[in-house]
Formats: structure tokens, C-alpha cells, sequence
């Protein structure tokens, strides 16, 4: 059995970030299952909030609000001033490290508009933010080459979680399917989100959960499921993500007619309200038949008054998506786009510092962290803000990190039973040899998907989404039947998919059941049979406990509110 | 439009039953629009669960899912099937250079590696605290490093570099973009030593400019054109290199196995680097094409007269003897 003093899940900003705190002062490893340079942090296009100020006046308070609002009131207060008000120092730090930022005629960090940002904030990288991000973060972890341990292709299958007190993981290297125990004094998930759950998603083929459901399984409770936001420029049918900077950058929402139709739902920010509104608005068109394209079941993403250079210089990649996956130029022609799965706002509870609770009454797991998409703080609410993420990613993984110098000098390895945890890991695997193969994975999948995108997508009410409890519950016991047909032991990705698929259905049931019971509309969760905002019963977030028969249990926990009274989200 | 009907032949190998890769077809009914990688993922689905590929993101920025289609290396998830179906087929194999562990999988460990070769990070002067704010860059500066941070490290020219293919120890394309990405940022304070390391041995002369990675490098990288601006760089500040005969064998190389001259490499000579004039001057078609164009493309094409060179090219190997 190896041990560390700290073992972290997850080499994207978050992990990356908070190894960095600990390199060099602890004895660190992360343990990935994409080389770190393919985490999804690298996906992310337009930008990284901070109010720097550069472009235009601002200041933390209003990035705060904004921040507030976004979030439909949801959000913890007191974390939302801890990410804007580091925001600043974490931009400049990554500047320091060798970040290659856009810039202004000033020469400093430029920044553009994004939705539900009230002054240029997002600091980028041309359309390239994430990546520019992750590879220098990357780059740093060559510098610590040979002090910072990196398992990459390694699965983390089972957290441990012991008597309150977190004792390590359970990981299988891809290369060999050999399973083994890292002991740890602290363990941090950096593991990103789920999105993966859903037909049409932007979301890397790895976010299945992974973290999110180890956690849950071992015992930790899981916060806001049911809250995942919805993308309004997702490449029609393949929900690959054109970023919001196209809009940022001027671009214009029209319908089949031409029509900018945000002109009736947020006329002051147009094609810039807020994701969960403007998502909606798209749905709203298609849906009354004011969709374009022979089935009518797209919206358009018009970009051509923005000229061939500025498409060109600002958002490169967005014209090569459109051109390599849909043929289409952007340049001459608007670009099919429609809703996509895209930010995960629920996950594993942490407080400020990313220690996980155990309860909803504030008690810790002893030495388990969370950080970035995979956790819960909450900074965003009922509906993240577009830049927000990418920060948090790096502020809190650095928090995390600082965090664990500060308490793992005091904490010993716990004692693990190995034999016994390799059993575990073991059965859960064997379970999955052990069906009569009448089912199968990719199609159970692909129903999953279908079901969450139609049943519990944009726009959501009990008429869909009890059908989808049912649905679920019925994929469940098919997925008992399914036999993993790759025998091998090298690189066996039919196991890992089915490794995987048991977590989205895990977590799926959460976000449906979560929002079926949450009878108000908030940010992200928008009812149709509920559809205004119900501060009275539900401003507060929902708990999903694990129970003995692998069932849940839904509780709840009041929101942290500071300085700003909840009132009316209009844009 | 109707479906069609493709063939895919794609190499496995599995260490735990294989003693050597072979060759498996699998008829696919295909929909149009679909992505090589969509493609496979059908088989996997539909065919052979058991066929091992890596990919994330989908979307042509995770760098997973390079492998070679007809036999050259590119991003499966941003290939159109119906761009390079030949007479019904679509050849799939796993990237060049590197091992292969599983099916399409390689072992990636010596591209990781050889990032290691060249400091890929930034290295600021160390006798000046940084500034509170950021430090200042112009856009034009950023714009200069713009290209090479594109690099999502896929390995795709790591894969199909023919310097590689002969000399395990080349630092490699990728790698020289990533010390593009410093030598050129207005923010190191270490451009003197990693021009003059990168000038060493291995390094950034051990290219023959065959260009194959930059045709294939999937982003706004393409390390020939840095590995250009490194040279130019280099040599400006006086670090030439002592490959010389290193050269004249690459050059030999790329003009006897593929029958391609590449124009960039001839106008160095007037800077000097390229020392052994003998030899320009028994490769009349170079010359002449030198002469013609001031600032040749930047891709390499193919020589009319090969045969005329490749004879040139045999004469000299003889006079070396
Ligand atoms: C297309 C797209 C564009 C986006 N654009 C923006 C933007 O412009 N601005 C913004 O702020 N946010 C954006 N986001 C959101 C943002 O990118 C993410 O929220 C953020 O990068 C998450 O970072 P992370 O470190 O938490 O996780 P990730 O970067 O997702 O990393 C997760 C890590 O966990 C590892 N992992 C997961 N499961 C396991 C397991 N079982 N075993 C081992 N390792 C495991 C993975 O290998 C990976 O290294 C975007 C998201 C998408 C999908
Ligand atoms: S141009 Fe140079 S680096 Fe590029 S593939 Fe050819 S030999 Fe390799
Ligand atoms: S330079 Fe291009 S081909 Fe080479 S690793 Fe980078 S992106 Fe891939
Ligand atoms: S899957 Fe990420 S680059 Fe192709």
C-alpha cells in the first residue's frame, strides 16, 4: 500500500492549483484519469472574471452583486465576497507564472463583456482562456518535476471515509486494471463536473461524476443537484460549445425570421442576459415554432456583421468549430446552434477553506477537501455566472491548498484495511462482469441521456420529470444486467464507460428528484408548472443523503446570506 | 443524403494476445457529417467493445484523441469520415514514434518527456520582484507567442516527424514550439540560454525542414514555422549550431526518402550556418529555385527534377566515402 501525505483527484485548475500550494512542503501526489493537460479545464473558451478594471470602471463589490444576482440568491454570500474579492491577485499570480493574456493598447490584461457581468470582466486568452490556463499550470508542474508525483490514466474508484475521518483512495491504473490503496492523510477531489449525464453537452466524455458519487457512496451528502446550467450556443446536435465571448464580442441571437428575438426577453442585455434566461428564450422559440432549419429545432448565432478580421483575431476557434464540425462559415453564414448541458453547479458541501461536511449541521469529514466544479460551496447557486468557474477553480483550489499545510502536519495516515477496501473495489467491478448480458451499455447510456436532455433539460415540470423517475429507476435495474465484454486488463476502456455509466445513473437520480421536489423556478431550474421564484420555502439548498438501500433522503440547509436581500433577477 | 457504407481498417493489438499489430475491418453504415471519432465510438458501441482509443473533450482541444488516419496523424474528433474514405476504406492506425500499448493507445512518456528538454516554463528575471498588477505586455508581443500556445500537446507531429523516425534522442517539434513560446515571450529573462541550449545537439538544427509537422499539427502551432523563427533568432545572436554535416545528412534525407526540397532551408546558407558550401553548388535545381523566389511558402513540394537530385545526392555520398 502507497501512501501520501495528501492524495488529489483531479489535475485540471483546481487540482493543479492546489498542488502547486503543496509541492515542495508535503509529500503530494494527483492521481488523474486524463493526462493533466486533457482535463476540461482546457476546454474553456471565453474567460476568467476578475475586476481588474482595465477596460472599463469596476470594483469587487459590483462583481460581488453580480455575482448574488446570477446565482438567483442561492449562492453563500460569504464565499462569493472570498472569489471576488481574490479574484484580482489570482489573475495577476497566473500572469506572473506565464499565462498568455490578450491585452489591451495599455499593455495590460484585456477584459470583455460576458453575461450577467455588469462591466468588462473576463479577463482571456483570445477564445482560448481554459487552455492558456491549464498549460500554464502545466508547464509549472514540470518545474516541480520529480517532487510532485502525478499518476496520469489512473481511476479513482473508492474514497474512504471512515468513522468521519477520510483515510485515502481506492485507484486502478488504466494501463494494468491493477487496483491498489493510496493511503493519505488528506485527500482532495478536484474532480470536476457531470454534465455528461445529458444528450447535448459541452461537457469532455470524462466528466461522469467520478468524485461526486465516490463521495456520496462513501457517505458524504451531495448539495444542489439538481441545479446544472444550461449553455445557450451549443453546436446544434453536437453541443460542442461556441463561447458566450461571441456574443461578448457582438454577436447577435436571431430566430427563423431574422429576428433578435432577446429583444422580448431581456431588452436591456440582449444576446448578454444571463445563460439560464437566454437558454430558455432559445427553448421558448423553437418550442412556438420560430426555430430555423427543416426541423425548426435550432436558433442561429449570427456573427457575420463582426467581419472576417475580428472573427478572425477574437474568436478563431469558434469559426473553426463551426467549419470542421457543421461546414459552416461563420464568416458568411449564421451558425445552427441550440442549447447544451454545460456547468454542474451542484456537488460535494464544502465551507471556505473546502473542507467537506458530512451533515447539514456543519460537522467535517476529517482531511477530505473539495475543490472547483466537483464541489459545492456555494459561488454559484442556482446558476453560475460564465468566468466565475474558472475562477473558483483557481482560487479555491488554492485555498484548499493552503488549507491542508495548515492541518495535515497534524493529522497521521488512519489506518486502512487494505484487503478489505481491494474487496470492495473488486466486487464493484465484478458486478459488473456478473450480468446476464441481456443489456447493454451504450444503449442503457444513450437512454440516460436522452431522458435527462428532454425530461429534465430547460425547461422542466412533474408531467416530465416523474416519467424520468421512473425511467431511471428502470435503467437501474437494466444496468444490473449488463456484462462488460472487454475481458482484458490493458487500457479497457468498455469497463471504465461501465464503471463510468454507474455513476451517471447514481447521480441522475438526484438532479431529477432534487427538481421534482424543489417546486419553485431558481436560476438553472426553471418549472413550468412552477414558474417563479419562492424565497419563502426554498431559498435553501438541498441535501441528498445516501441511505442503507441505495436510496436517498432529501434535506435541506439554509442559505448564508451577508449584505444583499434577495429581490427580483430582471435584466 | 443516404448513408453510405465505409470500411474501416484499423490496427490492434492487444499486448496480452498479439505478438505484433494487425489489421481488422469493420463495416460501418455511416450517416453524413460524422467524425472519425464518432465513427469509432459506433464500433466500439455496435462492433468491438474492446477497442482501445483515447479521447475527452470532442471538440479538438484536449489533445487525446491523435492517431493516424491513412497513415498520417491527426485529431479523429475534428475529421470529417467522408473526408478521407478512399475507394470505401479509412485506414486507422495509433500515432508514430511512440510505442504502441494498446490498439490506438501509445505509450506518451518520451513526448512528456521531451518537453522536459527545453524549460517549458516561464523563467522571469529572478533579480526583479514581480509587479503587484500584471507586468505589461503589448498586444503585439502577446501576438508574437500567440501561435505556440495554441500547442495542445497531441503529439500528432511528435508522431510523423521524420527526424524522430531516425533519431530518438531530436528534442522534437512539439518541444520546439513550447520553446517558441518562451525564447519569444517578452516576459523570460532567459531568451541567451535557451537559444544557445536549444542550438545544441538534438536541438533546434537537427530539423531538416521536412515540414510534415506543421501540415499535420491540428492547431495555429506549426512548429516549422517556429522552429524557422527560432533559427533566425538563433543565428541573429550568433548561436549557428555546429550540425553542419548533421544537415547536408538531413538534407540528403529528406530529398532522397520523399523526393521533397524544401525552399526555407536554402537561404540560410547566406547567413552562413550552412557550412559546407561544396555543396550548393552541385544542387543546380535548389539554386535555381532559390533565385526565383525571394520568400518561399512555407510548406515543402515536391522537386520536378527528383531523380536529378536524388543522382546529385548519390555522387556526393560517394565523394564523402
Ligand atoms: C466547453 C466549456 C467551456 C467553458 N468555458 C468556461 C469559461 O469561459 N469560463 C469559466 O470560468 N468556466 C468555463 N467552463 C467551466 C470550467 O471550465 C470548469 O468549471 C472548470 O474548468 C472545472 O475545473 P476543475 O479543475 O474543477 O475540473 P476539470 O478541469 O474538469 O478536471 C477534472 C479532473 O478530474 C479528473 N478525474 C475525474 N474523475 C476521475 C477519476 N475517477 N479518477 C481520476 N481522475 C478523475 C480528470 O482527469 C481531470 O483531471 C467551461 C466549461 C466547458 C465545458
Ligand atoms: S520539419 Fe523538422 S521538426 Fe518538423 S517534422 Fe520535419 S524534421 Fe521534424
Ligand atoms: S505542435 Fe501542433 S501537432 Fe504538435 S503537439 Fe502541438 S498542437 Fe499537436
Ligand atoms: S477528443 Fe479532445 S482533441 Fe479530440
Amino acid at each position: 500500500m502507497n501512501s501520501h501525505d495528501v492524495v488529489i483527484v483531479g489535475s485540471g485548475l483546481a487540482g493543479l492549483r492546489a498542488a502547486m500550494e503543496l509541492v515542495g512542503h508535503l509529500d503530494v501526489a494527483v492521481v488523474t484519469k486524463v493526462y493533466p493537460s486533457r482535463s476540461h479545464s482546457g476546454a474553456a473558451q471565453g474567460g476568467v472574471a476578475a475586476s481588474l478594471g482595465n477596460v472599463d470602471d469596476d470594483s469587487v463589490e459590483a462583481h460581488i452583486y453580480d455575482t448574488v444576482k446570477g446565482a438567483d440568491y442561492l449562492g453563500d454570500q460569504d464565499s462569493i465576497e472570498i472569489l471576488c474579492g481574490d479574484a484580482p491577485r489570482t489573475i495577476y499570480e497566473m500572469e506572473h507564472l506565464g499565462c498568455a493574456f490578450s491585452r489591451t493598447e495599455e499593455n495590460k490584461i484585456n477584459q470583455r463583456a460576458f453575461g450577467g457581468h455588469s462591466a468588462q470582466r473576463a479577463c482571456f486568452s483570445a477564445d482560448r482562456t481554459g487552455h492558456a490556463l491549464l498549460h500554464t499550470l502545466f508547464e509549472q508542474s514540470y518545474k516541480q518535476r520529480g517532487k510532485l508525483q502525478i499518476y496520469s490514466e489512473w481511476h479513482m474508484n473508492r474514497l474512504i471515509v471512515e468513522d468521519g475521518v477520510c483515510r485515502g483512495v481506492v485507484v486502478m491504473d488504466i494501463r494494468t486494471s491493477k487496483l491498489e490503496v493510496l493511503q493519505a492523510k488528506a485527500v482532495l477531489f478536484a474532480s470536476g463536473g457531470y454534465g455528461q449525464a445529458f444528450k447535448i453537452t459541452s461537457n469532455a466524455a470524462a466528466n461522469t461524476g467520478d468524485g461526486i458519487v465516490a463521495a456520496y457512496r462513501a457517505g458524504v451528502p451531495l448539495q444542489d443537484m439538481e441545479f446544472v446550467q444550461f449553455h445557450p450556443t451549443g453546436l446544434y446536435q453536437h453541443g460542442i460549445l461556441l463561447t458566450e465571448g461571441a456574443r461578448g464580442e457582438g454577436g447577435y441571437l436571431i430566430n427563423e425570421d431574422g429576428d433578435r428575438f432577446m429583444s422580448k426577453y431581456a431588452p436591456s442585455k440582449m444576446e448578454l442576459g444571463p445563460r439560464d434566461i437566454v437558454s430558455r428564450s432559445e427553448q421558448t422559440e423553437i418550442n412556438e415554432g420560430r426555430g430555423a432549419g427543416p426541423n425548426k429545432d435550432y436558433v442561429l448565432l449570427d456573427l457575420r456583421h463582426l467581419g472576417r478580421a475580428k472573427i478572425m483575431e477574437r474568436l478563431p476557434q469558434v469559426f473553426h468549430l463551426a467549419q470542421d464540425f457543421i461546414g459552416v462559415d461563420c464568416i458568411e453564414k449564421p451558425v445552427p446552434i441550440q442549447p447544451t448541458a454545460h456547468y454542474s453547479m451542484g456537488g460535494i458541501p464544502a465551507d471556505n477553506d473546502c473542507q467537506v461536511y458530512l451533515d447539514d449541521k456543519g460537522a467535517h469529514v476529517t482531511g477530505f477537501f473539495a475543490a472547483g466544479e466537483c464541489s459545492c460551496i456555494s459561488v454559484h447557486g442556482a446558476n453560475r455566472l460564465g468566468t466565475n468557474s474558472l475562477l473558483e477553480a483557481l482560487v479555491f483550489g488554492r485555498r484548499a491548498g493552503k488549507k491542508m499545510l495548515d492541518v495535515v502536519p497534524g493529522l497521521q495516515l488512519a489506518p486502512v484495511d487494505e484487503e478489505r477496501e481491494l474487496a470492495a473495489a473488486r466486487r464493484e467491478i465484478d458486478e459488473l462482469y456478473a450480468g446476464d448480458g441481456t443489456e447493454d451499455i451504450s444503449v442503457i447510456r444513450e437512454e440516460l441521456k436522452q431522458t435527462m436532455t428532454l425530461q429534465a433539460g430547460v425547461y422542466r415540470d412533474a408531467s416530465r420529470m416523474e416519467p424520468a423517475q421512473t425511467k431511471l429507476d428502470q435503467l437501474r435495474k437494466r444496468f444490473a444486467k449488463v456484462c462488460v465484454k472487454d475481458q482484458g486488463k490493458s487500457f479497457n476502456f468498455n469497463l471504465l464507460e461501465a464503471l463510468e455509466l454507474s455513476n451517471m445513473l447514481e447521480y441522475s437520480e438526484l438532479i431529477v428528484d432534487g427538481g421534482l421536489a424543489r417546486q419553485e423556478s431558481r436560476g438553472a431550474h426553471f418549472r413550468t408548472d412552477y414558474p417563479t421564484r419562492d424565497d419563502e420555502n426554498w431559498m435553501k439548498h438541498t441535501m441528498a443523503f445516501r441511505t442503507e438501500d441505495g436510496g436517498h433522503e432529501l434535506r435541506y440547509k439554509p442559505v448564508k446570506v451577508t449584505r444583499f436581500e434577495p429581490e427580483e433577477r430582471k435584466y | 443524403m443516404a448513408s453510405s457504407k465505409v470500411t474501416f481498417r484499423i490496427q490492434r493489438f492487444d499486448p496480452e494476445k498479439d505478438e505484433a499489430p494487425r489489421d481488422q475491418d469493420f463495416q460501418l453504415e455511416l450517416e453524413p457529417g460524422i467524425t472519425i471519432l464518432k465513427a469509432l465510438n459506433k464500433i466500439q458501441a455496435e462492433l468491438d467493445p474492446t477497442l482501445a482509443l483515447r479521447y475527452s473533450c470532442g471538440s479538438a482541444i484536449c489533445g487525446s484523441c491523435a492517431m493516424k488516419v491513412n497513415g498520417h496523424a491527426r485529431l479523429v474528433c475534428k475529421t470529417q469520415v467522408s473526408d478521407c474514405v478512399k475507394d470505401g476504406v479509412l485506414r486507422v492506425g495509433p500515432m508514430g514514434n511512440l510505442r504502441v500499448l494498446k490498439d490506438l493507445v501509445v505509450d506518451m512518456e518520451p513526448f512528456w518527456d521531451s518537453l522536459d528538454k527545453v524549460k517549458p516554463y516561464l523563467a522571469p528575471d529572478p533579480a526583479q520582484a514581480a509587479p503587484e498588477k500584471e507586468r505589461l505586455q503589448s498586444p503585439e508581443e502577446f501576438l508574437r507567442i500567440d501561435p505556440s500556445t495554441t500547442c495542445i500537446l497531441c503529439g500528432a507531429c511528435y508522431s510523423d516527424c521524420n527526424v524522430l523516425e531516425v533519431d530518438k534522442s531530436f528534442v522534437g517539434p512539439a518541444s520546439l514550439a513550447k520553446a517558441h513560446r518562451f525564447i519569444f515571450d517578452s516576459r523570460d529573462a532567459e531568451t541567451t540560454e535557451r537559444l544557445r541550449k536549444i542550438s545544441e545537439k538534438t536541438g533546434v538544427w537537427d530539423c531538416t525542414h521536412c515540414g510534415e509537422c506543421s501540415t499535420r499539427c491540428p492547431t495555429e502551432a506549426k512548429p516549422l514555422e517556429r522552429i524557422e523563427e527560432i533559427r533566425v533568432k538563433a543565428m541573429t545572436e550568433g548561436h549557428h549550431g555546429n550540425a553542419g554535416a548533421r544537415h547536408v545528412l538531413g538534407f540528403r534525407e529528406t530529398v532522397g526518402r520523399r523526393g521533397l526540397l524544401d525552399e526555407n532551408y536554402l537561404p540560410a546558407r547566406s547567413v552562413g550556418f550552412f557550412n559546407i558550401p561544396g555543396l550548393l553548388s552541385i544542387i543546380p535545381v535548389g539554386l535555381r529555385m532559390m533565385k526565383r523566389r525571394k520568400n518561399p511558402p512555407l510548406r515543402p513540394h515536391s522537386i520536378d527534377k527528383v531523380d536529378e537530385v536524388k543522382k546529385t545526392f548519390a555522387r556526393f555520398e560517394e565523394l564523402r566515402k
